[in-house]
């Protein structure tokens, strides 16, 4: 409920914005990450996923700076009401983007041993997963940067495609991993990166719960659908 | 919500408390020499809790105060109108007793006021007035009193000393004794710790908090934090007129209206 | 930039001096007239001051004009506090802020600047022709009548420091003892006249010291003495009218016994200023 006034004390703004600042900052990094992730994975190059490896060293960077500005906001201007909620969503949402930024890292990782054995065919479904989870994430920053409550609830929404998309590419890996023995190992390799990579998703929708609480003060109600259907037993059937 | 839905919906008198309220408002105007200076104020004060009333100054937070024991009638020119029940009694009804509103409502002063004569003397003195007791049962009530305040172990060697030679925050523990050793319900404070530092502030808080048991509290003031540390419910005035009332933790956290959030985020301007 | 500093600084340094040499001027007279008082009343101190009551020559005292004094003092100062007290807590707890409170007031302030020997006529028409008829045509001047003419003089001064003192005790005082459900004038007999106590005293001391030195009220009224009289409804001498009436006289002698006069009145009002000026700063701290 930020209330289009200022504060009396002007600093106080500034600090405010700053830390919202930071914090779209630190998501565009993961989202670049994550991209760069699936960008080295179809190029299978070595080196290239051991920088994107590295570079998740400024996201944690970042978060920690945010951290530091939170604590210091709560001693200094005591925040209340709305600029409470504020401050208390941006360390959560800090902590979400750098779990985005620790996946991002774990997909760019493990494409090195992939990169070392014959390709196989399914890498390239992969990379649906990944623009739809970047696309979420991309949606959840522009809905806190612009304190969107509904364009939030849109994409806390719409995450059940992405859950969706995890599930069938699940049951391809299956199917291949079924096929040929030989695609076992890389097929794994694919299974624990789309994982992560839904895990992203969930995380954007944490997101998005959290802009939904720091602007209207309530948690967002909880009623939707089971994410991951993948642990349904019904699924091992199918394969059969 | 918006402004002009502020006006025309009457706002709600009671946050979701469950116990009985000790005094209610109802349509409580004032006139302060033609100014208009509570404007129907409608509130439930529950029975041993803590009630803040916050607002900037000028807001009319001190005056409803002091209607609540009638003190603003030692002036000329000042009017109430509408009712103010306590336990079910109006206390603006010129039959109600001076007397017994008073030893049913203590108050406590911004500034601590001691009376010039001995720390023992300043807490029988009010006591004196309302009830005859034996020297005995005085020297009892007089040291209860001043345990309740938790001033008993300061100043218990020095009872026959005058009582300016106390310390700020220690004078304004010994206010708080003399208005206690009535037994009073209702304890009024109006903003007791704004002339002292922060330790005599953290102890008068400490002592609201155990007073709370016994009494039902008003407390007045400035200090937001304050309000948020020691209040069960608080209550947010601007311009005569009662903005927002409901539990402490929602206000602070998620107030109701524009004007309370914008007062205690710091935006008023 | 300079030259406007530099003329500033001119300024000041004659501003300066000027108001150093007017404090100057004032102090000098005043340490004029302490030191001729003290030089001359001190030559004329004798034993015989204070054993021999007033005669023409040598032999001369002022026992019975310092006795006269007294008791003219006691009287006006006796009939002035109680009135005067009551009237001040009057003015400040039960008339404040009212019409008739603050006509009172204005009317107080005059009466605290009227001349003293309007008060003496007015109490020789008062109290000294009527008891002349009483008497049967024997004029009447009495310690008495001398006694209630200076208690005109000193009654303003009380009730002024009074009223002046009472509205200084802060009203948190009146809302604290109020707020316990003590009546007004259990809080004002008790709370507020000892909180304005000292105040209060020290005006009584003042009003003292001001009648102290009063000869015209005195004139038409206590009118004077050359034996000892201790009774206030005869004729009494005092130190101002005797210092009045030697120091018109040719005599040397009767000059030192007036500057002797005029050495113990000056003494004796110094001792009250000290002492009001020692009760409020010992009580200084009373109300933060």
């Amino acid at each position: 409920m930020n209330t289009g006034t200022d504060h009396i004390i002007k600093s106080y703004d500034s600090e405010l914005a700053r830390l919202t600042g930071e914090i779209v900052r630190m998501g565009e990094l993961s989202v670049t990450q994550l991209e760069a992730a699936i960008d080295v994975l179809e190029r299978r190059d070595e080196r290239a996923a051991q920088r994107v490896v590295g570079n998740d060293e400024a996201i944690d960077q970042l978060e920690q700076e945010i951290g530091h500005d939170v604590v210091r906001l709560l001693a200094l201007r005591a925040p209340m009401a709305g600029d409470l909620r504020n401050v208390y969503a941006a360390l959560r949402i800090a902590s979400d983007i750098e779990r985005i930024g620790d996946y991002a890292a774990n997909v760019a990782k493990r494409s090195i041993p992939l990169s070392m054995v014959a390709p196989v065919a399914p890498v390239h479904g992969l990379n649906h997963l990944a623009r739809l989870a970047a696309e979420e994430v991309r949606e959840v920053l522009a809905a806190y940067s612009d304190r969107d409550v509904e364009r939030a609830y849109q994409v806390w929404k719409n995450d059940v495609v992405l859950d969706e998309a995890y599930t069938g590419y699940f049951r391809q890996l299956l199917t291949y991993m079924m096929e040929d023995p030989r695609n076992i190992t890389p097929c794994t390799h694919l299974l624990f990166m789309a994982k992560n990579i839904e895990r992203i998703g969930d995380h954007a929708t944490n997101i998005a719960e959290n802009i939904w609480f720091q602007v209207t003060g309530e948690p967002l109600d909880k009623q939707r659908s089971k994410r991951d259907l993948t642990s349904n037993p019904e699924i091992t059937k199918l394969g059969e | 919500m918006t402004d002009s839905a502020l006006a025309t919906n009457p706002v709600p008198v009671a946050p979701a408390a469950t116990v009985a309220p000790k005094i209610t408002v109802r349509d409580l105007h004032f006139y302060y020499n033609g100014f208009h200076a509570l404007k129907g104020i409608n509130m439930d004060i529950p029975e041993k809790q803590v009630t803040a009333i916050i607002g900037p100054s000028g807001c009319g937070k001190s005056t409803l105060l002091r209607i609540f024991n009638r003190i603003y009638a030692i002036y000329p020119k000042l009017e109430a109108k509408g009712e103010i029940l306590l336990d079910g009694d109006n206390i603006l009804d010129p039959r109600y007793s001076m007397n017994r509103l008073r030893s049913k409502v203590g108050m406590v002063f911004q500034k601590p006021v001691p009376f010039p004569m001995t720390i023992f003397e300043n807490v029988a003195y009010g006591i004196r007035h309302h009830e005859k007791l034996s020297r005995k049962d005085m020297e009892g009530r007089v040291e209860q009193a001043l345990r309740n305040a938790a001033l008993w172990d300061e100043v218990k060697d020095k009872l026959k000393q005058n009582a300016l030679g106390l310390s700020g925050g220690q004078q304004q523990r010994l206010c708080i004794a003399r208005a206690i050793a009535l037994k009073p319900e209702v304890l009024l404070l109006d903003e007791p710790t704004s002339a002292l530092d922060p330790i005599a502030t953290g102890r008068i808080e400490q002592l609201v908090e155990e007073l709370k048991s016994q009494f039902t509290i008003v407390i007045v003031t400035h200090n937001m934090q304050q309000a948020a540390r020691v209040s069960d419910q608080t209550a947010f005035m601007y311009l005569g007129e009662l903005i927002e009332y409901d539990r402490t933790e929602k206000i602070f956290t998620k107030p109701g209206k524009k004007q309370t959030e914008d007062y205690i985020t710091g935006r008023f301007g | 930039m300079n030259t406007l500093y530099l003329r500033r600084r001119i300024a000041n340094a004659l501003a300066m001096a000027l108001s150093l040499l007017a404090t100057l001027v004032g102090l000098a007279f005043l340490a004029w007239i302490l030191w001729e008082t003290l030089r001359q009343g001190v030559g004329a101190l004798d034993l015989k001051l204070f054993t021999k009551i007033t005669a023409y020559g040598e032999d001369g005292g002022l026992l019975n004009s310092m006795v006269g004094s007294l008791v003219i003092n006691f009287i006006g100062i006796g009939i002035a506090t109680p009135i005067g007290v009551l009237a001040g807590t009057w003015l400040a707890e039960y008339a404040n802020r009212t019409k008739l409170g603050e006509s009172i007031r204005f009317l107080n302030d005059i009466l605290l600047s009227a001349p003293s020997i309007v008060m003496g006529l007015f109490v020789y028409t008062i109290i000294v022709l009527p008891s002349t008829a009483l008497t049967h045509g024997s004029t009447s001047f009495s310690g008495f009548a001398g006694g209630v003419a200076l208690a005109l003089i000193a009654l303003p001064v009380i009730v002024r420091t009074t009223d002046e003192m009472l509205r200084l005790v802060p009203s948190t005082l009146r809302e604290a003892a109020l707020s316990l459900g003590v009546p007004q004038w259990k809080l004002t007999l008790q709370i507020l006249i000892r909180a304005a106590r000292s105040g209060i005293i020290t005006g009584v001391l003042l009003a003292l010291a001001r009648i102290s030195g009063e000869t015209a009220p005195l004139l038409f009224t206590a009118f004077g003495n050359n034996y000892m009289a201790v009774n206030p409804l005869e004729k009494m001498s005092s130190l101002p009218q005797i210092i009045y009436q030697y120091a018109n006289d040719p005599g040397d002698a009767m000059h030192a016994l007036a500057w002797a006069g005029a050495f113990v009145i000056t003494m004796f009002v110094l001792l009250l200023s000290l002492a009001s000026r020692l009760i409020l700063s010992r009580t200084k701290v009373s109300h933060d």
